[in-house]
């Protein structure tokens, strides 16, 4: 697949971003309030298949908030309010009829903070499968093992899977719960600076693991550090007070940044 | 500057004695609140151990009082406990889980109705229970003509331990961490299936905590049981909902009412047959709940 | 092989579960609603045959007898009294030892003391009115010669024992709410540690401390079985705490153990206490509310 050169152009003073041949998320003039304050304003962005996309920004910039929005997450949070569209394939997912839970099987998400569940490493990866009405036992296991493998975490567990998810270590937890994600099948997947707790070993783990992950996956990762934002993502985000200041190939956006903001932002002058 | 210096010792020597004075008054106190437990359980162990034995723990009320037991008493009191969880629990823990994961995550949009629960609850439990009582006779024993049976004083007892039950629930469910929910969440789980499958069972040791602390008082109320008409005599086990009933502290008190120092024996050795059943049950949901704070703030 | 979507019926489940639970929230608000329609039922109809003016300006109470008269007074005062003996007692004790509990004892101490204390928070009422009467009354009347069998002192003094863990363990948290800078504000100026519990941390949790205060009293106008054993009853306007008196609990008790007929005006006077009674722990009960919510909000 050609990339397009230009994703970004000026029109009526303003900066929109042109859809890109293979679209997989289009968000259109996206608003997001907390209660009274708005968290996001005017977010236009489209993310392409099998790519892995990063958010970067500032903390309190609305990377995360906008990244919640994209499997209605944000919808369990008393107060919250959105304006605007999010299309997943081009079909509105705040429309009236969208079914959340089909939507949350479709876009996956794996978050700052490993969660495991308080239960066996078998257990957790079953959950999402069982939830969905996998009935049958065999299925179920070799989904499991399937996952595992997926998230290059089964050779480490395979012989202890009936022991407790907490016992693993940060990063073992963090690729569980990719594992996790993984055995539903999602289209998406979501990642919530997920390397932001880890060592720098566990780290680089994650970071292979994202790789492999988009030959079959459109992946979307927030993160706070810049040069894994350089490192993993194919598209980058500028995110800065809630708005999208600017979206392009990752290497136009760490060498030849169109906006002064970003310029300073990933040479470190502030944030 | 030489007076200022001079004054210091003596002004922390009295220093010291106030301090220890005060020390000593607090634990005093203390020591008192605990020594009259003590007493309390002794004088009772004392006064009633003539009495107690195989023939009181089977022995049918009587007008002389050698001759008196508490069987039906026992039975009454474990019948109406167990139809009280029947009733409470379910009810409690199902508010407690609508108030915490409904109500205030988006539920029906019904947001100043749970306010108005949650205000009329924490005021529920400042009722008197006497008052429970009279609610109990003019609806339950009037209105649905269950009579003065064990059904109406179960149902009484159960709408009295509400409260006690929603408000622990209530707190056992807040320790579950939110990261949890939306971890369920994100894989496609509905909001049942997340309460069922995750919140539940870490919420577990604390909403049974506030179960048993609930029924132990239960277990322990005598004026509502009065104001619903439980009989003080009754010679035989209830054998239906229906049928009257009595239950410990209800004979305890008939016989602490009567003149004759014998029934006053028959009271504290009933009291000896009940006080274990409470202490042991509120002992097992204080550990219970020791057990998963500790585990919590880890 | 793709996730199947879930099924409308998994949908109308889920709103089912819904409803249920709301359902179970719901009987808290039926319960109270209970409580304030059977009362005012009953209290409405009273005063179609008493005048309400009797009712509080009257001096006696002999609804059982051949020669009715219906003057709360004397329940109202023989509740109050009971109640002040009771403060008396469970109000220090209870401020002194959350106070050590809360600024003194070293953690070995509390972790034993405040279970025990809870235990002796779920020893049931009937018992220390067994205590009251049997134990506590023969050991007063040793020292106090005039005192009667059934007297106000003997059942005051015990329930102050019993409310004491509740004082004791809600004026604790108020204190442990106090944030620990200003105690170490006021350490640091050279203050002892008796300085900082009466200067600094009984002010701060002020509002607190007077919120368990208030909740005592209130549990003790509501304390039923205690005063049914030990007080008597007689209902009599006096302040002398060595005679049988009665309160507003015992007397429904006292009724209840009888066969007072439905629909007479007997048996409507218990409803009548009950509403006074209700109304009484209400306010108390708001108020508390009110003042510890006020003191969650100063230390937020």
């Amino acid at each position: 697949m050609k990339l397009p050169a230009d994703v970004v152009s000026k029109k009526n003073g303003k900066h929109t971003i042109q859809p890109l041949s293979d679209p997989k998320i289009e968000a259109k003039d996206l608003d997001f309030f907390y209660s009274e304050k708005k968290a996001l304003s005017d977010v236009t962005i489209t993310i392409p298949s099998n790519r892995v996309t990063g958010l970067i920004g500032p903390s309190g910039c609305g990377k995360s908030t906008f990244l919640r929005c994209l499997n209605r997450m944000n919808d369990i949070i008393p107060g919250t309010r959105v304006q605007g569209k999010i299309l997943l394939d081009g079909q509105d997912i705040y429309a009236p009829d969208m079914d959340v839970v089909q939507l949350r099987c479709r876009v996956g998400m794996v978050f700052q903070k490993s969660n495991p569940f308080p239960k066996s490493i078998y257990d957790n990866v079953a959950y999402g499968l069982r939830v969905n009405g996998w009935k049958d036992r065999r299925e179920i296991e070799a989904k499991v093992e399937q996952s595992l493998r997926h998230a290059a975490i089964w050779e480490e567990v395979k012989d202890r899977l009936k022991s407790s998810a907490l016992d693993l270590s940060g990063g073992q937890q963090q690729r569980l719960c990719i594992a996790r994600a993984l055995a539903i099948q999602p289209e998406v997947l979501l990642m919530d600076e997920p390397a932001s707790a880890l060592d720098p070993i566990a780290t680089a783990r994650i970071e292979d693991l994202i790789q492999e992950l988009k030959k079959d996956y459109t992946i979307v990762i927030v993160t706070h550090n810049m040069q894994q934002a350089a490192r993993v993502s194919d598209f980058t985000a500028f995110f800065y007070l809630g708005q999208i200041i600017e979206f392009d190939r990752t290497e136009v956006i760490f060498t030849n940044p169109r906006q002064q903001r970003t310029e300073d932002y990933v040479t470190g002058r502030f944030g | 500057m030489s007076s200022q210096s001079a004054a210091l010792p003596r002004s922390a020597g009295a220093r010291f004695w106030k301090e220890l004075l005060f020390q000593i008054v607090c634990i005093a106190i203390l020591a008192g609140a605990l020594l009259i437990l003590a007493l309390l359980l002794t004088s009772v162990v004392v006064d009633g151990l003539s009495r107690l034995g195989w023939e009181f723990l089977t022995g049918y009320p009587s007008r002389f009082p050698e001759r008196a037991g508490v069987l039906p008493a026992v039975v009454g009191t474990l019948y109406v406990m167990l139809l009280t969880a029947f009733f409470s629990f379910p009810v409690g823990v199902g508010a407690a889980i609508y108030l915490e994961e409904y109500a205030e995550k988006g539920g029906f949009g019904l947001g100043w109705f749970s306010r108005l629960i949650d205000i009329n609850i924490a005021n529920l439990a400042g009722v008197p229970s006497i008052i429970y009582g009279l609610l109990g006779l003019a609806i339950f024993v009037r209105f649905m003509a269950l009579g003065r049976s064990l059904l109406a004083g179960a149902l009484t007892l159960a709408l009295l331990v509400l409260p006690v039950i929603i408000i622990g629930c209530r707190e056992a469910l807040r320790t579950v961490p939110d990261s949890i929910r939306e971890a369920s969440y994100a894989l496609g789980a509905t909001r049942w299936q997340t309460i069922r499958h995750q919140v539940l069972p870490m919420a577990l040791s604390g909403i049974l905590t506030s179960t048993i602390l609930g029924l132990s008082r239960a277990i322990g109320e005598t004026a509502p049981l009065i104001t619903i008409g439980a009989i003080t005599y009754v010679a035989f086990v209830p054998d239906s909902l229906l049928s009257p009933f009595t239950v410990l502290p209800i004979q305890i008190f008939n016989w602490v009412s009567r003149p004759q120092a014998g029934f006053h024996a028959n009271a504290a050795a009933a009291i000896a047959v009940l006080l274990p059943m409470l202490i042991l049950m509120n002992a097992i949901a204080i550990l219970l709940r020791n057990r998963y704070q500790k585990r919590h703030s880890q | 092989m793709r996730l199947l979507p879930k099924s409308f019926k998994a949908n109308k489940r889920e709103r089912g579960i819904e409803l249920f639970l709301l359902f179970c929230a719901s009987v808290s608000i039926l319960t109270t609603l209970g409580i304030v329609a059977v009362l005012l039922f009953e209290t409405v109809d009273f005063f179609r045959e008493v005048s309400i003016v009797s009712f509080f300006t009257d001096t006696e109470w002999t609804p059982l007898f051949a020669q009715k008269r219906f003057g709360i007074w004397p329940l109202l005062i023989g509740t109050i009294l009971i109640s002040g003996i009771a403060m008396l007692v469970a109000l220090p004790a209870g401020l002194l030892s959350s106070l050590y509990l809360s600024e003194y004892a070293p953690d070995r101490v509390r972790r034993v003391v405040k279970p025990v204390l809870e235990i002796l928070a779920g020893i049931p009422t009937v018992v220390y009115g067994y205590f009251a009467l049997l134990f506590v009354t023969p050991l007063l009347q040793k020292f106090l010669p005039g005192l009667s069998g059934f007297n106000a002192l003997s059942p005051g003094i015990v329930m102050g024992i019993m409310i004491l863990p509740l004082v004791s363990s809600l004026s604790e948290d108020a204190m442990q709410a106090v944030p620990r800078s200003l105690r170490e504000g006021a350490y640091a100026l050279g203050s002892t540690n008796l300085q900082v519990s009466f200067r600094i941390v009984i002010p701060a949790a002020f509002s607190g401390i007077t919120a368990s205060f208030i909740l005592a009293v209130s549990r003790a106008i509501g304390e039923t079985m205690i005063v049914a054993i030990a007080a008597g009853q007689q209902p009599r306007l006096t302040a002398n705490p060595l005679v049988p008196i009665e309160t507003m609990t015992a007397y429904i008790v006292q009724v209840s153990m009888g066969d007072t007929p439905v629909g007479t005006l007997e048996y409507k006077t218990i409803f009548v206490v009950g509403m006074m009674l209700f109304l009484s722990t209400l306010v108390l009960n708001v108020l508390s509310q009110r003042l510890r919510a006020r003191f969650r909000e100063v230390y937020r």
